[in-house]
């Protein structure tokens, strides 16, 4: 898993049908202090998280599907949590709230 | 999954099989700024309306293939969405 920040929403008329009625989040992925590394994914919310909230995400598509309920839904990235606090080297890198 | 920029389509008549009717896109990966990152991928279209200079997103490995009719055919990347805009936050 990864923890990433949501930065944007993906609007999609056309798509998918195993996309239809869900919101897909642009996040950057963060690194161990807590900074975007530059990457980034598209991924399917399954917790209702929104703008600048950082969240857990799950790049595999496995435990996409199960998530979702569609055993074969072309999906592969989705956030499954909101983080609260993230810490590293008994370090708090981040702190919600 | 991935933003990418579509350029171009790629026709193959000799394919594996269970690719047959299938289409292909010649798509550039994206940054989350829209600008072109890595190598540009051959993709399936999973959504048989995308087109040449539209904005897609695209899925990769194993789950590419579950995009299209025939769920177990070789293919690394496919077309799932067509993007109307990307807004960003704050």
């Amino acid at each position: 898993m990864k923890v990433g920040r949501v930065v944007g929403t993906v609007v999609s008329t056309i798509s998918a049908p195993a996309f239809e009625g869900r919101r897909l989040l642009l996040c950057d992925l963060l690194d161990a202090s807590g900074r975007p590394d530059g990457s980034y994914l598209i991924c399917v919310d399954t917790v209702g998280s929104g703008a600048g909230e950082s969240v857990l995400i799950v790049d595999e598509g496995n435990s996409a599907r199960q998530v979702i309920g569609m055993p074969s839904a072309p999906v592969r990235a989705i956030v499954v949590g909101v983080v609260d606090q993230f810490t590293a080297d008994g370090e708090v890198v981040l702190q919600e709230g | 999954m991935q933003l990418a920029r579509v350029t171009g389509t790629v026709v193959a008549s000799t394919k594996a099989d269970g690719l047959e009717g299938v289409k292909f896109l010649l798509v550039q990966p994206l940054d989350r700024h829209e600008q072109p990152q890595g190598s540009p991928v051959v993709a399936a279209d999973g959504v048989h309306m995308a087109g040449p200079g539209e904005l897609v997103y695209i899925v990769g490995a194993r789950e590419a293939s579950l995009a299209l009719p025939n769920t177990f055919v070789p293919v690394d990347h496919a077309v799932v969405g067509i993007v109307d805009a990307v807004e960003e936050l704050r």
